[in-house]
């Protein structure tokens, strides 16, 4: 409830049901006799001071009349929707509890009538039980049910599914207590807010079935009676129509909003929105590395309200250089190839002292140059290659534009080359494969053709985000095999982001670890496994058991799970887990040189105390 | 395969629905010719009327009957205006057609691109004015009944403004009103699953790639996120093309448009048993279908839409 | 337990074909495989989660348990940690289960105070141990863990990886143990099983099969395991 309260849609909703309760408590005792008085002299009648809405063609106060109206009106929409919510409940519920083949039936049914408009089910029903009141709710019931009917299946069929309650049947837990414990209470909650939003339909339809004379019949008179009353009289008194139609709006309007806000909190995840403070960076005055095709210096990835997942990390690659960057999830090491490829999603915010591809500072790039020079010299490549490519195109439209686009190539010259990159990753047939769509292709050919994507213009940098994790090992071998020979052939470095040290170790030529956004040691692939210096290195390289790990000892565990970055604190962010931790460690340790090509931020690195505690 | 399996279902509910049409008569309580009729109608008159409908056979026999009368494009005569009801039928579905058709195209061409600029402009929370404004806006209009948008435009083009004609169908500007208050909610409901879907393709990671790829954002939305939004467009369109004709009745009503949806509501108040009987039959064999063109059309269009089915 | 000719069929598709398998009491069976290879359908034919052809002897099926891949699905959200470990315990006196909630908690490393939490207050190392606490309070004569660690990071995997070996060596769990993870697979088990495209290829000792294997395709699979360069 507090939660309703605190979006515009929640309090106004609230208020108007708030208002249509009340007056449907109220309304028939304060205005109910008015409502009823016949004055035969003042019928017919616009709008007056006496009668602000007019009056009816026996002289009834239609003011009066509407308010008065708010009882019934509500009340049979509360039948209808209770009408409606429990049958759809039951036709919902039946298919769990059924036999395999009534299930179906009934859920075919409940299918096959959903996929009817409402108001034919509601006039079918209508018909069959009478013209009149009792007929239209039976009808509005009627046409509510199927569709909850519906949302109710999917619901318990969704928790049914879960992994949860297939552990407790394997726990012998009896089919009435998973309804109860686990079904029940994992669908009560949007059960309940669309209930909400039902009864204002229902309250709504209602008006719609007495308005056509269909539903309320006189003396007994709803809003849409009344509504259907004053419709003849518009042309000269439109304010008669004014009443009813406002009341079931304002009415309708109310039940609905509370349903959305409520669905709304329901979903709300804590998205904070603080203004963004993006860091500061001071340019750098250094003079930049002039063969390096990637040089990148104190780049900070800022979200509102202070998440800093990527702080202030610092890059070279050398043509030709293959380098990993490894950390686990939340380490911020997605983020920062993000970062540097420029696709940092909404309202995160990059800073940077310095980044330079192959000596063009990106930053002092105006949009279109860069977008060329990206277009045609970085190349990217992602996690899910079932995802990656556009289901709707065909895979060799997706390579060709990027030639057409960037190049001003002409539509066959871009084909061509399309279909020639993709011989270049070894897709045999390509130019059957070229024109196919990318559900006719296997995991391992769509990579593929994702890095030929990247080899239609003339890639320097190649930026790999865990390119092979969704891949099988012997697929993964072939795509390791293929970026080695791209990085080969075409002299581009590549930047490797990977959470499997093995796997970088195999790949990569030198390999940059990252722990809560900070990169916390480089080194040389050569030093992983015998000569890392940092604590959280060590544990990494141990905690992986390999094919001649001696099953006679526990692998190494780090305990504890890594910092979120807005809790990393002002110290090391490792120390909570190490155990060399002291209070050196509450100041943060610097990168610095620790031996050729290798750098590492540890207060302990190349003590003897670090040896003898990560054997 | 799937169109085969498709096109029983089709024969199913289409058997379904007309033993629902058979049985509208029988389940209505009481003697339906006396109700419709009156108190004070002569006995055979009423005699009359009963044998005209068959009512005085079995059950079984009615029912093969019914069949056979509905594949002859029979539906029996008025019990009010004694015409024959296919005759109605024949003069009043095309201007329902029409109407709702109309509304269709024209909910699909506003909404789709709103909902689809409505989803760039909000994507990753951005412009939260922009969103709130947006989803508490259709939000309300949704929940406005078609009947009251009728009203409304009535009272200000028509009556206030004089622009357009309140009744009737008559020349190209009368279809302006209707259409609209048949459109107005659908526009609304239509723009906010087309947000939703972008926004879901927008998060998807051959978008990502796209932009990757450093394409104009314009080639972005137009070329990679439209096409596969159009799928559920289309079932969308077919849900609303049978939710628009349902919808028409009352539009029809308040408008006195020449359609189905008038002369259903007068048949049932005045309880014209046969009328009413044979337009909710046609709603309904309307409504199959329609869903039966836009899941053939679908399977043909996305593959895996088949696949879900099983 | 004993699994003989296990042949499992979806529509047309045959997800396990033919499958031969002896699960020793007291000891754990690896069974590593590529995705498609049917690894998983085998854990959930044992658990009786689809249906089957083929025999199963050895073990009563309602004294199998289930470890499953995702932790973050696997735990009723609504439920406290206590209450999902409790509800394997329905053969125990009502008053006796708060102190062996306790127990089974404490077999897992967690503390008594978790019983009280939610699973959205727990890390996903911590809620696969509380996984593991759920199934073992049933007191399984099989235990099938299903790719428990893949869904973790790497430096939790190796915390969750040593418990579950000192669970076996403390309780002699017989222990059927499912993962893509060649390497994984051999640190845990005894005897490690290959299958590929729904049948078994190879099963030997967990030395034997890695050191010496003999059909091909468990060579291609060793061979493409990626190695940490010493």
């Amino acid at each position: 409830m507090r939660q309703l309260l605190r979006t515009p849609t929640g309090v106004i909703g609230l208020a108007l049901v708030a208002a249509t309760v009340i007056l449907a408590i109220v309304g028939p005792p304060i205005w109910g006799e008015a409502a009823e008085t016949i004055d035969a002299g003042a019928a017919l009648q616009g709008a007056s001071a006496e009668h602000l809405l007019g009056t009816d063609n026996l002289g009834r106060d239609i003011l009066a009349r509407v308010l008065a109206a708010t009882r019934f009106s509500l009340l049979l929409a509360v039948l209808a929707t209770v009408i409606g919510v429990g049958l759809g409940l039951l036709l919902g519920v039946l298919p769990s509890v059924l036999p395999r083949r009534a299930a179906r039936l009934v859920t075919g049914a409940v299918n096959a009538l959903v996929a009817f408009p409402a108001l034919l089910l509601a006039m079918f029903t209508a018909v069959v039980s009478g013209l009149g009141a009792r007929g239209a709710v039976l009808g509005i019931g009627m046409a509510i049910a199927p569709g909850f009917a519906r949302l109710t299946q999917t619901l318990a069929a969704s928790v049914a599914g879960a992994d949860y309650v297939a552990a407790a049947r394997l726990l012998g837990v009896p089919r009435w207590k998973i309804a109860t414990r686990h079904v029940l209470p994992n669908i009560a909650e949007p059960v309940i807010l669309n209930v909400t939003a039902v009864l204002g339909t229902g309250l709504v339809a209602m008006a719609g079935m007495s308005f056509l004379g269909l539903g309320v019949q006189p003396p007994e008179y709803d809003w849409g009676r009344l509504l259907n009353e004053g419709f003849g009289r518009i042309y000269l008194d439109p304010v008669v129509a004014l009443g009813p139609a406002a009341a079931i709006i304002l009415a309708g309007l109310g039940f609905n909003m509370v349903g959305e806000a409520l669905a709304k909190s329901a979903a709300r995840t804590s998205a904070s929105a603080g203004p963004v403070s993006a860091a500061e960076v001071a340019p750098d005055d250094s003079a930049p590395d002039a063969d390096a095709v990637l040089e990148v210096k104190d780049l900070t990835v800022t979200f509102p309200g202070g998440v800093t997942p990527v702080r202030g990390i610092s890059l070279t690659l050398a043509p030709g250089e293959i380098v990993g960057l490894v950390g686990e999830s939340g380490s911020g090491k997605s983020l920062s190839a993000f970062a540097i490829g420029g696709l940092v999603p909404y309202p995160g915010t990059v800073t940077s002292g310095r980044l330079r591809l192959n000596g063009t500072e990106l930053t002092e790039l105006g949009q279109a140059k860069r977008r060329k020079l990206l277009g045609t010299s970085m190349a990217m490549v992602f996690q899910d290659p079932m995802a990656s490519l556009n289901p709707a195109l065909t895979v060799g439209g997706q390579l060709a534009e990027v030639a057409t686009v960037h190049q001003g190539a002409k539509r066959s010259a871009a084909w061509a080359r399309a279909v020639d990159r993709l011989k270049h990753v070894r897709i045999p047939d390509p130019e059957k494969r070229a024109r196919q769509h990318p559900h006719e292709f296997s995991g391992g050919m769509r990579q593929r053709a994702v890095i030929a994507i990247g080899l239609m213009g003339s890639p320097k940098l190649i930026i790999a985000d865990e390119p092979t994790t969704a891949l099988d090992v012997t697929v993964q071998r072939q795509i390791l095999k293929l970026l080695r020979e791209v990085s080969a052939d075409t002299g581009a470095a590549a930047l490797f982001i990977s959470h499997d040290i093995a796997v970088v170790s195999e790949l990569c030529h030198r390999v940059v670890v990252m722990y809560a956004g900070r990169i916390v040691e480089e080194l040389p692939v050569s030093e992983l496994a015998g000569g890392a210096a940092h604590p959280y290195t060590k544990a990494l390289v141990a905690s992986l058991p390999d094919l001649d790990t001696d099953k006679g000892e526990p692998l190494a565990a780090i305990p504890g799970t890594q910092p979120a970055p807005a809790e990393a604190g002002t110290g090391c962010a490792f120390a909570a887990r190490c155990a060399l931790a002291d209070q050196r460690c509450g100041e943060r340790p610097p990168l610095k040189e620790f031996g050729k090509a290798h750098t590492v931020a540890c207060w302990h690195a190349g003590t003897v105390e670090i040896e003898v505690a990560t054997r | 395969m799937f169109a085969l399996r498709r096109l029983i279902r089709f024969a199913v509910s289409m058997v379904v629905l007309i033993t629902a049409s058979f049985a509208m008569i029988h389940l209505i309580p009481g003697d339906p010719i006396r109700a419709a009729l009156g108190m004070n109608a002569p006995l055979e008159l009423v005699n009359q009327r009963r044998a005209e409908l068959g009512l005085d056979d079995p059950i079984p026999m009615q029912l093969l009957a019914y069949v056979q009368q509905i594949l002859g494009g029979d539906f029996g005569t008025s019990f009010m205006t004694r015409e024959p009801v296919g005759q109605i039928i024949a003069d009043r579905l095309p201007h329902t057609l029409a109407l709702a058709g109309a509304a269709t195209i024209f909910t699909l061409i506003v909404a789709v691109p709103l909902g689809m600029w409505a989803g760039i402009r909000t994507e990753n929370g951005r412009n939260r004015g922009t969103e709130l404004g947006f989803t508490s806006g259709t939000g309300a209009l949704t929940v406005v009944p078609e009947f009251l948008y009728s009203i409304a435009l009535i009272v200000v083009f028509s009556i206030a403004l004089g622009w357009l004609p309140p009744a009737g169908r008559d020349g190209l500007d009368s279809y302006i009103l209707p259409v609209l208050a048949l459109s107005i909610g659908a526009i609304a409901m239509v723009a906010r699953l087309a947000r939703v879907e972008t926004l879901r393709e927008l998060g998807a990671d051959y978008v990502r790639l796209a932009r990757a790829k450093r394409l104009p954002v314009l080639r972005i939305y137009l070329r990679h996120v439209l096409p596969n939004t159009l799928t559920s467009t289309l079932t969308v369109g077919g849900l609303l093309l049978t939710g628009l004709i349902a919808g028409s009745v009352l539009v029809e009503f308040v408008f006195a448009w020449p359609g189905l949806g008038g002369r259903m509501v007068e048949s049932i108040t005045q309880k014209d048993y046969p009328v009413a009987q044979a337009i909710i039959f046609v709603y309904g064999a309307i409504v199959l279908v329609v869903n039966l063109i836009v899941d053939l059309l679908l399977s043909k269009l996305d593959p895996k839409s088949t696949i879900k089915e099983t | 337990m004993i699994i003989e000719n296990l042949t499992v069929r979806f529509g047309s598709f045959t997800a396990v074909e033919n499958l031969t398998l002896e699960i020793p009491p007291g000891s754990v069976v690896g069974l590593v495989g590529e995705s498609g290879s049917g690894k998983s359908t085998v854990a959930k034919a044992i658990c009786g989660l689809v249906r089957y052809e083929g025999r199963m002897s050895g073990v009563d099926p309602k004294r199998v348990q289930l470890v499953f891949q995702d932790p973050y699905a696997s735990l009723n959200p609504r439920m406290t940690v206590g209450a999902s470990v409790e509800e394997g315990l329905s053969a125990l006196p009502r008053g006796r289960r708060k102190d062996e909630v306790e127990r089974l908690l404490s077999l897992v490393s967690l503390p008594p105070e978790f019983a009280g939490r939610y699973p959205r207050e727990l890390s996903g190392g911590q809620r696969q141990r509380v996984a593991i606490a759920r199934a073992l309070g049933a007191r399984p004569e099989l235990l099938v863990a299903d790719e428990i660690t893949s869904a973790l990071d790497v430096s939790v995997q190796g915390a969750v990886l040593n418990l579950i070996r000192g669970l076996q060596a403390e309780l002699g769990l017989s222990m059927l143990f499912i993962s893509h993870n060649l390497a994984v697979v051999r640190y845990v088990s005894d005897v490690v099983a290959v299958m590929h495209r729904g049948r078994l290829v190879e099963i030997g000792p967990a030395e034997r099969v890695v050191g010496a294997p003999e059909h091909a395709y468990t060579r291609e699979l060793l061979a493409a395991v990626p190695r940490l360069r010493h």
